[in-house]
């Protein structure tokens, strides 16, 4: 193929800069390439007008002498993340109209630094999910094989980079929404340390645990995207500035020790332990250290990360009711069944699911047993892991236990939820993970490695990133 | 920590919830219930004694913001969303105490 | 016998220049939803950012109040459906808030009284609703208000008593200067939890009657709340634990429909703001920054000669004493400013249960001056005040226009005098005789002769002459 859209972001900056190419052109290349493959269905809303005011303003600041950021890029952000003037719809029925009046600071940081924002993915509704099936505007259809599923929930980021749409998207992360899809459709995902990232504008769906982060083809791509949108917001308390990003990666493997706990790797599909298995030597033929480490408390990772954000996600999603923005049913007599009625019509049935979950446990009575000792286990696991990353530079694992399953395969929701067994960890402590590419299953699906990093040290994290691709390239089959 | 669920709490939650149900929804959501809750015996193998909860997972305090005022939104934009609206106000159904 | 035991739970209003987690006014009324932005009207995606000063009021409040601050403070979510609550759950603090402990302690019927506080916590206010026909408006411009809540522990008993202690809370607050605590205005809230048992045997049921604004409505529902219960245990029932209104319009409480999910708010703490930490310097700075309190000041009256119960009047409100504070500064007499202030300023002062004071130290030193140097009579004193009370008129140019200054022409009073003396001859000799309740009269007569004008001083003086003293 060869064309514009198939270059990486940072080749595309170079382009733009060199003059061989217009924001214009390439913005136009995405548009045609998104309506030629849009079967994929990556895509809630494609903003056509927007996409090209904002290159021909990119045209013209670069005219002026402009350069750096992402000046001219075209790039998708995922639909819970909000758009002034551009529907934001978290894949939901209950938000398929909304609108809403700010931005969310990752995109007015995209749009300061020249990005070009075109369009809103497909997701999981309110990016609950693994799989893109939960959405009110049906599953996005993976790139590799159209009749897998993207993975999610940030399903149509993931497979819009993989299917050469954009150069770069972003997504959320609470519990693997961006890696486990990274995994799936083969591109790089990168969950920030927790609070890295505004979160002002990112539609909520487990505060203490979600975070926004790039999809992007390789991991110099994805620095650039996290360099624009990284940083202390005066919006988000819990936002933070520590973050020391380097210009270029280095990649270097030698010296480097890396840490595989078996606790991540049970119950891995054998092509994808195979796959990482060869990873992990390749790694070490390169002049890298292996060590095994312990994390003791991770089996209890998912009860903790089940409670923590159904508990916070029952509270996050009460707000919708009706009557502020979103959907309203007919047919209500009072106030009460104006609530019941609308969020019943409105919420699909995962969304619902959770909600029940969360409530349970923050009822009365229950609180002690589930949520505070939830709360309790995070700290163990938070330990274990600061224990465990001082003595090496990264925690490498699967990233999912398989391949991207079937459209359709997956029948028992509470079964699903087992996939994000190698994800939830980090989030819980707030570390920084990528995925990485690192070959293919026999049947061509792709298969990525997770590296898991020390807080703050998201720079460093991309650098064993790169380390990977570059031992990697040019792997097939597992 | 075997955890049975009832019809009537999955009510009592669905309530809480502003959610209802069919009967055959309420018996799906029952079982999803006693399913997680199964997940959850895991919390169990865990030694907690002395393990404070984690307040925030970071350790970060006193963020604070000054107390200088910032231009309200426009009312007809804050209210362009609302599914009922009248004079800038939303409208609901008139709310008895 | 029955009696009730009452506690309360007060809200007051912080008086910060904007909301607790948004840089919107904190200004009461507006059209609907003109002071609110995405944050306090509760739009997906948007995150609080706490108010310092806020942090500063509350902690503020619990010093003044005797509390003993939390050095580790967090956030906590109570999560409720209703309409006047955008994010659907009030952020609050659950089980560490600000301050504990601490007390309010104040006389009644000359015996001093202590209340203890159990608790103040830091909160935002909801929105307001207007009912319309079959329609309510929803209106989110108090939404986000900082309030605090102070809980008080079950040691009232009677009406008198809650409405002692509300008086002495709201005057302590407004001497903080964190809350403007006017209740008509809903900047102070108070629900009322009763019960009633016999003396000594433990508790009974408690209901709560909700959001009470004003001294009258909170005694009113207590009378009714405690005849209601007694009765209804006296005829055998029991009460139910509720949560209730009072209908001040037609004086009866009721049980609220609502029942706000059975007070199952699944408390959990709130992800999206940090914990607050107090080190002792924080606290003694706040401490520092707490203007005189009332006690100080009647210490300081007392010192001035005032009578105990004349500086409880003048310290009763902060700008009553803040007024008597200037005046004096400007060279008026203590004990003559106090007395004008206690009588005729709190007069025109007094509204509902509010004191609104529209007049300037310096305008009412002016008065007191003239008052003092025989300008003005008494008579004249009170009504030139009641002409320049909110307004800015001078004034002795008031006096002046309106005829009010008194004559000390001592030769124009004789005059005046003899004639009188002349036309009531035997009024003059029972005088004479010994009748010195003829004296008013007397003064009475020549001030109407003479206008209105004389000093009645003067007057007197002749009185005195012609009586040979």
């Amino acid at each position: 193929m060869n064309g514009i859209t198939d270059m990486g972001l940072c080749s595309l900056i170079d382009a733009l800069d060199g003059k061989k190419l217009s924001a214009t052109e390439a913005t136009r290349a995405c548009l045609d390439r998104i309506k030629a493959t849009e079967d994929l269905n990556n895509f809630i809303t494609v903003c056509e007008d927007e996409a090209l005011k904002a290159a021909a303003a990119a045209d013209a600041r670069r005219k002026s002498g402009e350069r750096g950021g992402l000046l001219g890029v075209p790039i998708a952000v995922k639909d819970n993340i909000s758009t002034r003037g551009v529907k934001t719809t978290c894949a939901s029925a209950f938000l398929s109209d909304y609108v809403p009046p700010f931005d969310a600071t990752v995109v007015d940081k995209l749009k300061a630094a020249g990005a070009v924002i075109v369009g809103k993915t497909n997701m999981d509704e309110f990016a609950m999910g693994s799989t893109n099936e939960n959405s009110h505007f049906s599953a996005a259809h993976n790139a590799a094989d159209a009749t897998r599923v993207t993975g999610g929930s940030s399903g149509g980021s993931a497979n819009a980079v993989a299917a050469r749409q954009v150069f770069a998207a972003l997504g959320s992360d609470t519990g693997g929404s961006i890696r486990q899809p990274a995994s799936y459709c083969g591109t790089v995902g990168l969950k920030p340390t927790y609070s890295a990232v505004s979160r002002y504008g990112l539609i909520a769906f487990a505060s203490s645990l979600d975070q926004i982060g790039p999809f992007a083809r390789t991991s110099e791509d994805a620095l650039r995207v996290l360099g624009t949108i990284a940083g202390k917001d005066s919006r988000d308390s819990t936002s933070t500035d520590k973050l020391d990003l380097p210009d270029k990666l280095s990649g270097k493997v030698k010296g480097r020790t890396f840490g595989i706990a078996d606790e991540l790797l049970s119950g891995a599909a054998s092509d994808v332990k195979t796959a990482f298995e060869r990873t992990v030597a390749l790694l070490e033929d390169n002049g890298a250290k292996i060590k095994k480490v312990k994390l003791g408390s991770v089996d209890a990772a998912l009860a903790v990360y089940y409670v923590i954000s159904s508990a916070e996600a029952a509270s996050n999603l009460a707000r919708f009711d009706g009557v502020k923005y979103g959907r309203r049913a007919s047919g209500y007599r009072d106030i009460a069944e104006l609530y019941t009625l609308s969020r019943t019509e409105f919420f699909g049935d995962e969304v619902k699911r959770r909600i029940m979950i969360g409530n349970y446990v923050l009822s009365s009575g229950y609180y002690d047993a589930y949520y505070l000792k939830a709360s309790k286990i995070r700290t163990v696991i938070k330990r274990e892991f600061d224990a465990a990353l001082g003595c090496c530079d990264a925690i490498l694992s699967p990233t999912v236990p398989t391949v991207a399953p079937k459209i359709g395969a997956q029948v028992d929701p509470a079964a699903t939820y087992l996939s994000d067994v190698y994800t939830v960890p980090v989030n819980i402590a707030g570390l920084p993970a990528v995925s990485v590419p690192v070959g293919r299953s026999a049947d061509g699906m792709p298969i990525g490695v997770q590296a898991i990093g020390k807080a703050f040290c998201d720079g460093d994290l991309l650098d064993t990133a790169r380390a990977i691709e570059t031992v990697t390239e040019g792997c097939g089959n597992a | 920590m075997k955890r049975k669920v009832t019809t009537e709490e999955v009510i009592h939650i669905a309530e809480l919830s502003r959610l209802a149900f069919t009967d055959a929804e309420c018996e799906a959501q029952r079982e999803h219930l006693e399913k997680v809750l199964g997940y959850f015996e895991t919390l169990d193998g865990v030694d907690i004694a002395d393990v404070p909860p984690t307040a925030h997972i970071l350790d970060a305090v006193n963020v604070l913001r000054e107390d200088e005022v910032e231009p309200s939104f426009d009312n007809a934009e804050l209210v362009a969303n609302a599914p009922e609206r009248d004079d800038g106000a939303y409208v609901v159904p008139r709310v008895v105490d | 016998m029955l009696r009730p035991t009452i506690g309360c739970e007060v809200h007051a209003e912080l008086k910060t220049a904007t909301k607790l987690f948004c840089g919107c006014k904190n200004e009461f009324g507006g059209q609907p939803n003109t002071h609110c932005c995405p944050v306090c009207s509760g739009f997906p995606g948007t995150l609080p950012m706490l108010n310092r000063k806020a942090v500063e009021f509350a902690v503020k409040a619990g010093l003044a109040l005797h509390c003993e601050i939390n050095r580790f403070s967090k956030w906590d979510r109570k999560n409720y459906f209703y309409p006047d609550l955008p994010k659907a759950w009030q952020t609050s603090q659950y089980d560490l808030p600000l301050c504990v402990g601490g007390y309010v302690e104040f006389t009644l019927d000359g015996e001093k009284k202590r209340v203890r506080l159990n608790r103040i916590h830091l909160e935002e206010d909801a929105g307001k609703l207007i009912h319309d026909g079959g329609v309510s408006r929803v209106d989110y411009n108090r939404c986000g208000v900082p309030l605090i809540e102070i809980v008080t522990e079950p040691d009232m008993h009677s009406a008198e008593e809650v409405t002692a202690f509300l008086a002495e809370l709201k005057s302590v607050l407004k001497y903080t200067g964190v809350s403007d605590v006017k209740m008509q205005e809903g900047s102070l809230r108070c629900d009322v939890n009763l019960s009633v048992a016999a003396d000594g045997a433990p508790l009974g049921t408690r209901t709560e009657t909700k959001n009470l604004n004003s001294f009258r409505s909170v005694a009113r529902s207590i009378a009714f709340e405690t005849r209601r219960q007694i009765e209804l245990l006296e005829s055998g029932g029991t009460v139910e634990q509720e949560t209730r209104r009072f209908d001040d319009n037609r004086g009866i409480g009721y049980a609220m429909r609502s029942k706000e999910d059975a007070h199952d708010y699944r408390y959990f703490p709130e992800p999206d703001l940090m914990p607050v930490v107090f080190t002792d310097d924080d606290i003694t700075a706040i401490k520092n920054g707490i203007p005189e309190l009332k006690d100080a000041r009647c210490a300081r009256y007392a010192a001035l000669g005032l009578p105990a119960y004349d500086a409880e009047v003048l310290t009763a409100d902060p700008e009553v004493s803040d007024l008597f504070d200037n005046v004096v500064g400007l060279g008026a007499d203590a004990k003559k400013a106090s007395n004008f202030i206690m009588s005729e300023v709190l007069r025109l002062a007094k509204n509902g249960d509010e004191i609104e004071i529209k007049i300037t130290a310096a305008a009412l030193a002016e008065i007191l001056g003239m008052l003092a140097a025989d300008e003005i009579n008494n008579l004249a004193a009170k009504s030139l005040l009641a002409d320049v009370w909110g307004s800015d008129a001078s004034p002795r140019k008031t006096a002046e226009e309106k005829g009010l200054l008194q004559s000390n022409d001592a030769g124009a009073i004789k005059e005046v005098f003899d004639a009188v003396i002349a036309a009531n001859k035997k009024q003059a000799e029972d005088f004479l005789a010994g009748n010195d309740k003829l004296r008013g009269y007397f003064v009475g007569q020549v001030m109407r002769a003479a206008g209105g004008k004389a000093n009645p001083k003067l007057i007197n003086a002749l009185l005195d002459e012609m009586k040979g003293k």
